[in-house]
């Protein structure tokens, strides 16, 4: 089971130069905001599906339940 | 589309998203939602009062994976406009509140305009085995 601290590592190894807070009450659902310059000059569609890339297949929906994202560029 | 596989319903699935201009695949439906997320993002379409198609992808697990496989998104719930996937859940939330998703729409920004229009007739339902429902709030 994934914590938020192994969360915010992954994304925050995955996309150089992010930086982010994860939340999570229970280890299944989380709550991300990411701050990165790769989010610059692209669509919000496309700033998730950087995020969700970190992830294997099923493990979103799987392990963990949820991930509540809120993507910005600094 | 015209294009066929040699799998029905990622076809079908293809058909729902190019015949029906809003269309929000979820879990449960408008009037029963069956998780948080899909009743968030079923509730700012219906506050800004336009019509919608929904598909429930309970029923049976083929249907996220293959929307899934199709869209290259792994979340539910999923709207498309004209489509395009808008996004989840998260996207749609903050595009409703920044007055985007109005726009997306085609609604005015007061709200009282109106979306293109959703035929009356389901060509995808009929022949899909997806149960597509049109939805107005």
């Amino acid at each position: 089971m994934p914590t938020a601290a192994e969360v915010q590592q992954r994304i925050e190894s995955g996309i150089p130069g992010a930086r982010a807070e994860v939340q999570s009450a229970d280890d299944v659902h989380f709550s991300a905001r990411v701050v990165a310059d790769a989010f610059s000059g692209i669509s919000r569609v496309q700033q998730h599906r950087l995020i969700y890339d970190l992830f294997a297949p099923g493990e979103l929906g799987g392990a963990i339940h949820a991930l509540s994202l809120k993507t910005e560029t600094p | 589309m015209s294009e066929t596989t040699e799998n029905p319903l990622r076809d079908a699935i293809a058909t729902a998203i190019a015949d029906n201009d809003v269309l929000l695949f979820m879990k449960g439906t408008p009037e029963q939602p069956a998780c948080g997320f899909s009743a968030r993002t079923v509730a700012a379409l219906q506050s800004l009062e336009t019509e919608f198609a929904a598909i429930d992808i309970l029923p049976d697990p083929r249907i996220r994976q293959e929307l899934s496989a199709l869209s290259n998104w792994p979340t539910i719930p999923q709207l498309f406009v004209a489509g395009e996937l808008v996004g989840g859940c998260d996207i749609v939330m903050e595009m409703y509140e920044s007055g985007e998703l109005a726009q997306t729409l085609g609604l005015d920004a007061d709200g009282g305009g109106s979306a293109a229009p959703i035929a009356d007739d389901e060509p995808a339902a009929a022949a899909a085995p997806l149960q597509i429902e049109n939805r107005l709030s």
